[in-house]
Parts: C-alpha cells; structure tokens; sequence
C-alpha cells in the first residue's frame, strides 16, 4: 500500500510540475489570452468548494449509491468558513469545526459517520 | 510524507488522502491534482519576468517549491525591495513552507496512528472545512465567489447523479466558466498577470504596492 503511494504521489508530481515549471521556464507564457488567464483564476476556488460541498452533503453506502447527507458537519463547515472569512485564520476555523463536531458526537447529538 | 516531499501541495494532499481512503480511482485523484493544481500556472507566469535572470536549472528547482503561499510571500518581497532577489525566493519557498511543511507532515504521521477512532474526535471534518476555508483565500472578487458557489452546487448534483469523482471534477470545470459570465468591475478582478494590480491580488494581507512598476 505504502509503495503504491508513493507512485500515485510520482503521478501526482506528474501533473503538478509542469504547472510550476511551465511559466518560469517557457517565455511569453505571461501574455497568455485573457479568458485563459481569467478561466485559471476561478478554477481553484471552484475546485475547493466542490471538494468540501461534496464531502459534506454527499455520502456513498455500502450499494455505492450516492445519497444527500445532512448532519452536524454542516454546521461545523459553516463555522469554520465564517470564522476564516471573517478573521483570516485557517487554524482556528478548523479548530472550531473538529469542536463542534467532537463535542456533538461525544454529547450523542449528531452520528459518526458512515 | 512520500506525499508531502514529492507532491508539496496542500489541497491536492489534502485531497488525494481523503479520497484514497475512501477508494476513490487513482485517475479521478490524478484529474482532481492537476485541476486543483492548475492555479499555479497563474502564479509561474506571474513570477517570471522577475526571475528571468536566474540560469535555467535553478529556476527548474524553483518550480518544484512554487505555492500559494511562497508565491504570496516572494511577491510581496520582491514589491518591497523593488527588484528580484533569488535568496528571499528559497527562504520563503524552502524556509517558511516546505520545511515546516514537512516537519508538520513528519509529527502527524508519527502521532496520528496513536489516535484511536479518529471520527470520534471529529478529524474527518478537517478535510472539508480545510478546502473551504482555502478556497475562501483564493476568493477575492466577484467572479471566483461566483465559481465557488456554483462550483458546489453542480458538484453535488453531478455526485448525486453520479459519483463524488464526477461531481467534484464537473463541479471544477463548470464552476469558473459560470464565473466568467459575471462582468469584471475593476482591475483587481482580471489583473493581467506580472502587473501591479496583480501583484496585490496575490500579495499577503495589508500589502499595498505603488502603480509604478519597477521592472
């Protein structure tokens, strides 16, 4: 399992440095076209709130059928979101939302997950 | 720590951890890497016209420690002192990111196996809350709330029609192109790259740069 890691981390680099490399080490890639440079920007902070929306709000059973989910992780996300909105400050966001939800759990209010 | 070394990106480690552990296909993880991953095209090109001066080779190694947060840092830096300087670049990339990156990496995997029943303690909403919370650094106009929202919203109903993979992969490349329906108010939304207003975008918080470019 460990050294099958390791090649999907190799095919990770794979795809990742030649995003880094590509524009220090080809000329001109500066001037690329508007709605290219644009579509770039916007494709991380769409890519990231895909990634917690669906964590959150999407669970796969055991029939590998996915179905909406509602719990306390929305809840602790939310937090989590205002407070790194509101002051900047990633760690304390995810302080808040491990807290909430441990507490929750541990109270008996909301369920482990699946 | 394979991951961390190699890869040296967050939300794509982020990423492929959760989704490894949820069985998700290595060639979703591989997609969702250079999707998450894209952004640093962006950055390469910004950084480029300060580091032509650098032989190849080195600006090849540089790449490899290129991110958010070393390219936010050298930036700044470089505003500052009003010209390149490859040292600051290497103590900000290496010094302030991937070794303490690592180190971090290090001590979880050491400790993290001493933690019975993780979910108990609620470490699996780390994950989440961790990509909103970054997605929340990278928004800084109207276009990329836009593409965030909608990013989230088709993602789960691709997931639910779908897969998670699909969902989250439909969700990335549908998000930005709604975004770039919404018209750019000001420069700070569409600087073009290696300009001042540009520099700010990705500057640290509080930073303020003069108009006159230096280069």
């Amino acid at each position: 399992m460990t050294n099958d890691l390791v090649v999907l981390a190799v095919l990770m680099f794979a795809v990742t440095y030649p995003t880094r490399a590509l524009g220090l080490l080809a000329p001109g890639l500066d001037r690329m076209p508007k709605i290219v440079v644009d579509y770039l920007q916007l494709v991380g902070p769409a890519v990231l709130a895909a990634l917690a929306a669906v964590s959150v709000m999407v669970i796969v059973g055991d029939d590998d059928v996915p179905s909406f989910h509602v719990g306390i992780e929305w809840v602790a996300v939310f937090v989590s979101l205002a407070i790194v909105a509101r002051r900047g400050n990633l760690l304390l966001g995810l302080i808040a939302a491990v807290a909430i939800v441990a507490i929750t759990r541990a109270a008996g209010l909301a369920a482990l997950p699946v | 720590m394979a991951f961390s070394v190699i890869v040296f990106a967050g939300a794509a480690q982020f990423a492929a951890v959760g989704y490894v552990a949820t069985g998700l296909a290595w060639p979703a993880i591989i997609l969702l890497t250079a999707l998450l991953n894209a952004r640093h095209l962006l950055y390469s090109a910004a950084l480029a016209p300060w580091l032509s001066g650098v032989p190849v080779g080195r600006r090849a190694m540089m790449a490899h420690v290129l991110t958010d947060e070393s390219f936010a840092l050298t930036m700044s830096h470089f505003r500052r002192l009003r010209r390149p300087d490859e040292r600051g670049y290497w103590i900000a990339a290496i010094g302030a990111v991937f070794i303490p990156w690592n180190l971090a990496t290090l001590a979880g995997v050491a400790l993290g196996a001493q933690i019975p029943e993780p979910a108990r303690f609620g470490i699996d909403v780390i994950f989440p809350a961790a990509m909103i919370g970054l997605a929340v650094g990278l928004i800084t106009g109207r276009r990329e709330l836009v593409a965030a929202i909608v990013g989230a919203g088709v993602g789960v109903v691709a997931a639910l029609m779908a897969s998670p993979a699909v969902g989250i992969v439909t969700g990335g490349v549908v998000g930005p192109l709604v975004g770039l329906l919404v018209p750019a108010r000001d420069a700070r939304e569409t600087a073009p790259l290696g300009t001042v207003a540009s520099a700010e975008r990705f500057s640290l918080p509080g930073a303020h740069f003069d108009d006159d470019d230096p280069r």
